[in-house]
Parts: structure tokens; sequence; C-alpha cells
């Protein structure tokens, strides 16, 4: 047993030892003790050092509002940094480490800070912005980072799982405290499905603490028998561990559950943390109240603890605070722990209560009651030796190892602010409340303003039956209690100002804000609250100021004669507490990024030798390496020329594919194309340009008309998504009188280009209808028989390559068996795979646009596609736009060739074109090259541009200039298309 | 992080499900005239308060929607098929 843990007492299992370590020191704790009660207990008050300054911490609180005991816990990829040791549970193994000290806790050299604190005051880093910028990067941030800072993040990719869910309910009770807990029971036997949330591992919230009795229960065991009862009915699921974060729109709800935070060793087949997204009918804050800490001097030195924190320590761990205890209050709440350390054997050295004459009723103990007085400083360095209480004018030194303060109770109401509603400062309640009358949000109990156990019980059940009303529910209300033996800490006047102060008086600890920075900022013209709150930084650290933030607006109301109400409190905003970047992410991390599209040929292309390349979602085939090559550029170059010598296959499923039936299909495809396609014939093909409502240019593809009410449209593998949803807003919105039906057949189809003077032949072997050029001319499109009519196939002779070509596509499942037969029919006529590469190489020698060019701000005209936009068509989408001036302004960026004049030089995408002789600035800028290759038929590179007023520039010498690589390339623009500029051998 | 639109074929749906296109407004008639189409494709109000969008339910029943919702409060106060609406106006 340690010097602090009591004999007995507290619902701590002491038959289960647990042994941790902290700073690598060997420790014992008990199943059911938190870091902290386990390190209290062990008499450690030491646990970090402050932010700026590097004070000495100890622990203040007992719950998610600690500002002071953050700790690292667990090591490698487990490593949590900025753990709150009072929210951490205590496991067997725990290793838990000290944060902001070097080079150890008890002797930091940052704690010299405290000496340069005139320094660091209020205002330092505003003012350190003004100093010159240079002295900042250099000097000031470096030092500051490494001066003033939190625990470190691993570099271990994190271990575990995380995932996120959604649930809905009736009732979502937040917090199960005795009101939550109430109001549970109260819709789970109304039949309600309820959700109950608590931050704690067991439900109770500060019946925990309590010595109260209820009915005939202890106020623990009727927690438990609530508990019990709860999870005992399937409507209610009870989630203990879990913290709502967020009030969202729609009622829905963000809350994390630490599923295996508690334990050494995680389950592998589930999530350390689970994201849960609620969407209640119906919330009910139940969040209780936070007890405000007092600003005196040395308010931060370890030992000095809130009273409920201490109570919470004595009765629910049986850990004494100290030997020699004090407690400051403002409240009925210190004598509630008076009467309950004396229970324990520990006779306050005093109770200091601000107020005269105050002590309840319900108090009968025999601790001695300065009235009317304050404590004005407490002394010590690393642990608290005494403290100075001031009472009428004069000082007198008590020796105590332990300081319970309370300076009133500020109702949890973070999350009824979260959209948008600001609390209302309460002259009653001393304190803000939430906002009234929001639609599916009520509070009850300590977060209302109610006080005492008695009333919160009330409360619970009462509005629990209201809120069930609304939603249509009998709720039959049942009391609970009696309650004996409480003493209730009713509202009392609140002590912001606190005399005779003659040490550092911390109002924000864990950004080391304290009384003196609310002044200067005051001073200083920045004593609006949201000025002040970033000139001192207070509540700008993790815990989001929820202890400080009530005291500096008290501070900053009495600095101004004004009221808080004057003063009003900053913006509430998610999160209420931290939540972890893995819970944020979920599953979708590492592979599960995001969902991997793999083409119906892909096995096809991976057995052929393919090397992938992402393209969006697609793992497309780049290149097929062959042993001996020494490089892509070989494979590439090989392809390309093999395409236009023998033929090539290239799988192109991923174009985006849609199919368009009715009535009205061929003016439906008429309005969204800029060119006509009213005539075209049932079994040819036709490209087709589409415009956005502003004329420039979305996406292109082919169109293929297969019966006469029966379409089908290829879009680029980029745009295809947002192709398919255009055409849906076009049908459904634009046009829904039209009779026309989409469906997305991207997935349905595997599609190969057989490309090259062979692919004819080749493909002849394998099709059983005439494809000979009579038969199957150039833009034909008609549905074919494969293998002796075994597989059904649609067969467009189109080209991207310039070459003889075509597109076969089959049904998904077909498609590898028939890129399998076409290989080897084309065997003896040299065909090989090319990739994506080589289909790019092809496609500048012919001048073809893609993506590159089509880039949002080019009109048909600018890709020398100006004729195609029809004036024949009264309407179509883009028309009405694309006639202003600007758009045929001659020295728009057009497109055109370029090669370097030194065909051995290389220039690359993204270059700049620069006139001949001009110098090379921006301002001389002339375009830039879209799209570059090595082009093994030229023997050169080439490229394609966007140069103003290009299309008239052929033959004229320019500058290709890429100042990002330092690359100057003399060259010259030319006529778009490298190869067989008169299309003979597409119609061979 | 969350709120839930109520499409009007698949019910109360999370709204990472959606897509936003913007202020619901008609496609003027081909011959409304230059000033008409810029306005159209360029001009828009930034109401505090009432507004009607287009949303597409991508990943559910892809029919696109008109949501009237609240810019301030983000209340949705109706969710209707985008093509009812456009068959009465046409
Ligand atoms: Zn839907």
């Amino acid at each position: 047993m340690t010097a602090f843990r009591l004999p007995h007492g507290g619902l701590i299992d002491r038959s289960r030892p647990l042994s941790f370590s902290f700073d690598g020191k060997s420790m014992t704790g008990f199943a059911g003790d938190t870091l902290a009660s386990a390190l209290l207990a062990n008499g450690r008050i030491l646990v970090g050092r402050s932010f700026k300054y590097h004070r000495p911490r100890g622990i203040l609180t007992a719950g998610s509002a600690e500002p002071n005991a953050l700790v690292t816990v667990n090591t490698g990829g487990r490593t949590e940094p900025n753990t709150l040791a009072t929210m951490q549970e205590l496991h067997e193994g725990l290793r838990a480490a000290s944060q902001n000290r070097w080079p150890s806790l008890a002797f930091d050299i940052g704690a010299l800070n405290g000496l340069l604190s005139p320094f660091l005051g209020a205002g330092f880093y505003y003012k350190t912005f003004m100093w010159p910028a240079a002295f900042w990067e250099k000097l000031y941030e470096p030092l500051i980072r490494r001066a003033a800072g939190l625990g470190r993040a691993s570099h271990d990719a994190d271990p575990d799982d995380y995932e996120k869910c959604w649930a809905h309910c009736d009732l979502l009770v937040i917090g199960a405290g005795a009101t939550g807990l109430a109001a549970a029971l109260t819709a789970g036997r109304a039949g309600a499905r309820v959700i109950v949330v608590d931050e704690h591992p067991v439900a109770g919230g500060g019946l925990l603490s309590e010595t109260a009795i209820i009915g005939t229960q202890a106020a623990a065991d009727f927690a438990a028998s609530c508990a019990t009862e709860l999870q005992s009915m399937p409507n209610v699921r009870l989630l203990t561990r879990t913290t709502v974060f967020a009030w969202y729109d729609g009622n829905v709800f963000g809350a994390v559950e630490r599923v295996q935070k508690h334990v050494g060793f995680p389950a592998p087949n589930l999530p350390v943390e689970r994201l849960w997204r609620i969407a209640a009918k119906q919330a009910l804050l139940a969040t209780g109240a936070e007890e405000r800490p007092l600003v005196f001097g040395g308010n931060d030195i370890p030992g000095v603890m809130m009273a409920g924190a201490m109570r919470r320590y004595l009765n629910c761990h049986g850990v004494a605070p100290g030997h020699r205890v004090a407690i400051f209050t403002t409240n009925d709440s210190g004598y509630g722990l008076a009467r309950d350390l004396e229970a324990a054997g520990i006779v306050p050295q005093a109770i200091i209560d601000s107020r005269r004459d105050a002590i309840p009723d319900s108090y009968s103990g025999s601790a001695r009651v300065v009235s009317g007085a304050v404590v004005s400083d407490a002394c010590g360095r690393k642990s608290l030796s005494s403290i100075s209480v001031l009472q009428n004018g004069k000082s007198e030194e008590l020796k105590v190892d332990a300081l319970a303060m309370s300076g009133g109770f500020s109702p949890v109401i973070h999350l009824a602010c979260h959209r948008g509603g600001k609390p209302q400062w309460s002259d009653e309640h001393a304190a803000f409340l939430a906002p009234s009358s929001q639609k599916g949000l009520a509070l009850a109990g300590a977060a209302d303003g109610t006080a005492g156990l008695q009333a919160c019980l009330e409360a619970g059940v009462s509005k629990a039956a209201a809120l069930l009303g609304s939603l249509g529910f009998t709720a039959k209300p049942q009391a609970l209690g009696p309650v004996e033996g409480d003493i209730a800490a009713g509202p009392a006047k609140p002590l912001w100002t606190i005399p005779g102060i003659r040490e550092k008086a911390f109002v924000d600890f864990q950004n080391d804000v304290h009384r003196k920075d609310i002044t200067l900022a005051t001073r200083e013209g920045y004593g609006h609250v949201e000025l002040a709150k970033r000139y001192t930084t207070t509540g700008m650290a993790t815990d989001q100021g929820k202890l400080s933030n009530v005291n500096a607006i008290g501070l900053l109301a009495e600095e101004r004669g004004v009221s808080p109400a004057d003063v009003g409190t900053t913006t509430f905003r998610p999160f209420y507490s931290p939540v972890s970047f893995g819970a944020l992410a979920g599953a979708t991390h590492g592979k599960h990024f995001m969902p991997a599209r793999m083409s119906p040929l892909h096995e096809w292309a991976k057995k052929n030798g393919a090397e992938f390349v992402e393209a969006g979602l697609w793992y497309r085939s780049a290149w097929f390496a062959r042993d001996g090559e020494s490089g892509w550029r070989e494979s590439v170059d090989r392809e390309a020329l093999n395409v236009r010598k023998n033929a090539g296959l290239c799988d192109v499923s991923t174009l985006g594919k849609i199919e368009i039936t009715g009535a009205d299909a061929a003016e439906f495809i008429n309005r969204v194309y800029c060119n006509a396609f009213l005539k075209l014939p049932v079994g040819k093909a036709r490209y087709g340009l589409m415009l956005r409502e502003d004329g420039f240019i979305f996406d292109d593809g082919t169109t293929s008309r297969l019966e006469e009410n029966r379409y089908f449209m290829t879009t680029t593998t980029a745009a295809a998504i947002a192709t398919m949803n255009h055409l849906e807003f076009c049908a459904q919105v634009l046009w829904p009188g039209l009779d026309v039906r989409l469906a997305s057949v991207t997935d349905q189809w595997a599609q190969m280009a057989v490309a090259g003077p062979k692919s004819r032949a080749i493909l002849q072997q394998i099709i059983d209808d005439d494809i000979s050029n009579d038969a199957f001319p150039y833009l034909a499109a008609r549905d074919v028989s494969l293998f002796g009519g075994q597989v059904h196939g649609r067969l467009f002779r189109i080209s991207f390559s310039g070459e003889l070509a075509f597109e076969l596509a089959v049904l998904a499942d077909f498609g590898e068996a028939t890129a399998d037969a076409l290989m080897q029919a084309g065997d003896t006529h040299g065909i090989q795979p090319y990739g994506v590469e080589a289909l790019s190489v092809l496609r500048i020698e012919k001048g073809h646009v893609t993506h590159s060019e089509i880039n949002g701000t080019a009109v048909p005209a600018d890709l020398g596609f100006g004729r195609m936009a029809s004036s024949a068509k009264a309407d179509f989408i883009g028309k009405h736009m694309l006639s202003r001036d600007g758009l045929s302004a001659r020295d728009r960026l057009q497109l055109v060739g370029v090669m370097p004049l030194d065909t051995t030089a290389y220039f690359r995408s993204g270059a700049h074109i620069l006139a001949k002789d001009a110098d090379a600035t921006l301002e001389n800028d002339q375009g830039h090259v879209t799209s570059s290759c090595y082009s093994p038929h030229t023997g050169s590179h080439i490229g394609l541009a966007l140069v103003k007023g290009g299309s008239a520039r052929h033959g004229e010498e320019i500058l290709i200039w890429n100042a990002l690589h330092g690359e100057y390339v003399p060259g010259r623009l030319c006529d778009p298309v490298f190869v067989d500029p008169a299309n003979s051998r597409l119609s061979m | 992080m969350a709120s839930l639109v109520p499409c009007p074929h698949c019910g109360l749906r999370p709204k990472e499900e959606f897509t936003i296109k913007g202020a619901a407004l008609p496609r003027p008639s081909p011959d409304a005239g230059a000033d008409a189409w810029l306005d159209h494709v360029y001009l828009r109000d930034n109401p505090r308060g009432a507004l009607d969008e287009f949303w597409h339910h991508t990943s559910g029943c892809r029919r696109w929607l008109i949501v009237s919702r609240d810019t301030f409060s983000h209340e949705i106060s109706a969710c209707r098929d985008a093509a009812d609406p456009a068959k009465e106006r046409s």
C-alpha cells in the first residue's frame, strides 16, 4: 500500500494489481485506476512541464478538461502523445512518459524561460511576427518550437485499425451521470430507441464520486444498477468510453468510441477507435458542469487540484490527495469534499470560503472554516508547501501539501453551441447557459444550471418524458430517489479577481496565460473577447479553454467594468475534445485510401508484361517491357513503331461508355454535342465535341448509332464520370420532356484498340462478319459475331493512331480470352501489345488532342474544330456563349505543333513558348507546350502547344523555355500533324 | 462532417452521397439574348437565407434534385426531383 492509497474504499479492484511505468520508473496501481489516480496513489505529484514557462505541473482535474497532465503513452507506431492521464485507464504494462521537458522532468532547462517571462507575456507572438521576417524564420520560430511544445508524434506507421459507422435513434442522451441515467431509463422504459453515451469507462458520472444514498443504494451502486437495466433493454445502446465531440446539421452527432485504448494488446479483430455518426430525432445534453478554478498566485503548483477532482480520487479511487489539505471555495462544493475527507480520516486544515457566514446546514464537520477569506498565493517549487490566506486584510500562512479549489460551476454547453447558437450569461446561475429553444436538442441537469442530485434526477426524468412526447411516445415518468446526504452546490457569487496576489496566477494553465496577461491585453486595446483570446492565446490550447475561458471572460469583464454578458464568448466549434486522425480516416488509408479500378483486360496486360500507371482510380498499362530493353523509352519506341509497321493491341476499356436509348436519343445527342448528330446513319460512328454552357470544351469522344434509337457514346477516361453526371443533368433537369434513357456501361465492356496496317487481317481471323474496306469502311460501327457465333461483340472503325484501326468491344468477361485470341491470331503478323505511352506518342504524331489540350480554357476554334460547332443548330449546350467576341480573337492560344531546330534536342511539356529573340520573361510568354514526346517516326522530340495566334504562325522560329529546369531550346512552330497529314493510312 | 438530405426517392441519406451543382436556375431559352445568357452562366446571388440548389444523388438513385435549404442555418426545408418543376415549366 502506498502512502497516498487509502486502506479501503473506492471503486477499484484491489485484487487486481497492475504494474506500469512513468518516465521509466515502475509503479503499481489497481484495475479501475486511471493513470492519474495511479500516479497520485504513488505519490507522484509532478507529472509535466507547462507549455511556455516550463513550470512544474501536477494533476488538476479528473476528466477530459485536464490542461496539465498530458503524457505520451506507448511506443513505436502506437505512440500517443498528449494523452490525458486523467482519461487514460490503467492497464498492465502501460508505459507513460512526461512531455515538454529536457533533460528530465525534475531538472528542466526550459524552466529558464520563467526568467525570460517578461518577454514571453501576452502579445508575444503578435509582436514577434512584426519583427523582421528573417529573424522570425531563422531564430525565433525554431527556438520557440523547441522550447514550447507538446508531445511528439511517432514517425512509425500506426499498426491498428479504425472504423466508422452510423447509428440512428429516437433519443440520444449525452452523458450518463444522474441526469443522463434518469433520462435514458425513462426513454428506454417507454420503448424508444435510445443511445446513451459517456466518455468514462463506467456509467455514473458524478455519482461515482458521491457518498449520498439514492433510494436504498449508495450512489455508485445506483449508477451500476441503472446501467445494468439499460444494457438489458434491446432498444437501448449504452456506449461508454465514447465522447460526443460535435453537433452537426440534420441533428447528426459525431462521437468517437475508444474501443481498445484501455488495453495493452489490442485484439486484431477490433478497431482501437470507432467513429460514430449518430442521427438522433432528439438529443438531450446531460453533460454536467465543469468546476471553475480560482485565479490566485501559484494556482498551478502541483498539489493544487479542483475540489471535485479531489473528491473523485478520494471516493472513486481510494486515493488521499495529501496529508495536510486545505479547501478554497466560493460555494458549497468545498464542504462536500471536506465531509468526505473527514470520513476518510483527513480533517482539512482549513476551509477558506470567499463568502461570509455561508456554511451549509448539511455540513456538520469539524474543519476550521475561514469565512470571507481568500487564498492569495500558493507556494512551493515542485510541489505545494504552503498557502497564504487573506482575511480582513490580514495574511496567514498555512502549511499544506494539497489544496482543493472551487470557483463555481460552468455548465458544459459546448455541443449546444456548435451550430451557431451563442451562450447566454445568467446572473442567477453565475454562468453561461446554452442558447434556448434549439430544434432537436435540449439540456437537463447540471448542464442546464441545475444543482443537486435530487433535482438532476427529476430533470432527467421530466425532460426525457417531454422529448418522447414530442416524438409520439407515451412515457410514464417514474420518480427516482429519494436522495439522502447530498450537499448540493448551488450557484454562488463568482470570484474573478482575487486580492493580494504576489505570484503568477494562471488563467489558462495549458497555454501559460496568467492574470497579468489579461490586464495587459485590455490595456493595449485587445480587451474584446475575440482579440484577447488571440493576443493572450487563452483558450487556444488543446483543451480549448474548457477550464479557462469563463475565468478569462470574468476577468475581462472586471477589467472593463462590465458584465460577462457584455464580454460574451468566443465561438464554440467542433471538436469538443481532440479526435485522432486515425478515427477520422477510418478504414480509408493505405491500400484502402481509394478503390483501385482494374480493366477487364488487366490480367491480360499483366501476363504480357505491362508496367502500370495510375490514372485516376484506374491502373492502365503504360508500356510492355521486353527482355534486353534498357528503359521505358526503348519499349515505347518499339511499340509505336510496330503499330505503324505491323499492328498493336491496346486496352482502351477505361474510356467512359454510355448507352443512350429512347425515341428522342438523336435529338438529345444533337443538343449535348456542338456538332451535328441528327443525321448520323445507323451503323456509323462520329467524333463529337461536347461543350460547357460557357462555350469551352468539356470533353470529346465518339458516338455510334447502333440502331435507330440506340447509341453508344465513349468519353475520355478522365471525364467519364463528369460526362455521365452532365448528361443526366441535361436529361432530367433541362429536357425532362425528351424520351431518353442513359446507362453507364463502362464496366460492362472490355474494349481493345487494334491498330496498324495488319489490323484487319488479324481481326478477320476471329470475326465472322466481312470487315473488308467495302463492307466495313472508315467510321463503320456495328455489332459483330466472333469465334463462329460464340461471342457477340461491337466493332468500330475509328483511329486514334492515324493508322488503319478498329476498336473491338466484347462483354467484360470475354475480354481476356478475346485479347489472347487476337495475340495468337496476330502472331504471324507481328502484333504487339502497346500501352498508353505509345498511344500518346501515336496521337501526338497525329495532332490528336486530349485533356492536356482540352484544358478548360479552349474553345473549339482554338483546337482547329472551329467549323464543327454547328451554326445550323438552334440550340446546343455552349452555343449561346460561344459567339462572344473574345472567343474568336486572333491572338487566342491556338493548337500548333512544335519541333526543336536541333533534332537531338529535348524539351518537355509545360515549357513556355517565347518569340525567337525575346528575353526569357513571363511578360514575353506566348503560350506553352501541352504534350510532348520522342517521335520515332520523325526522329525528333515533337510537341503540341497552345500558342498565341498559333494557327497562323507555322514555320516561325521560337524559343522553348523551361525556367524550372533552366532549359532553352530553339524550335519551330509547325502543323500539329507530324505523320501522314493527308490521312491516307486511315482507309487502307 | 455530417448532415442528412431527404431524397424523395431514397429517404434520408448522408450528404457525402450527393454532388452539388449550384443555384437551381432555369436555362434561358435559345433566343433569350446575350445578356440573359451571360447572367445565367456567370452571375449568382449569394443569399443569406433560403436558396434552391441542384443536388445530384450521385451515389444513390442518380436523380437530380432541387434542395431548398437555408444558407445560414443549413436547414433543408424541401427536396424534390428536379424533373417535376422542370416539366411544369415547359
Ligand atoms: Zn436518391
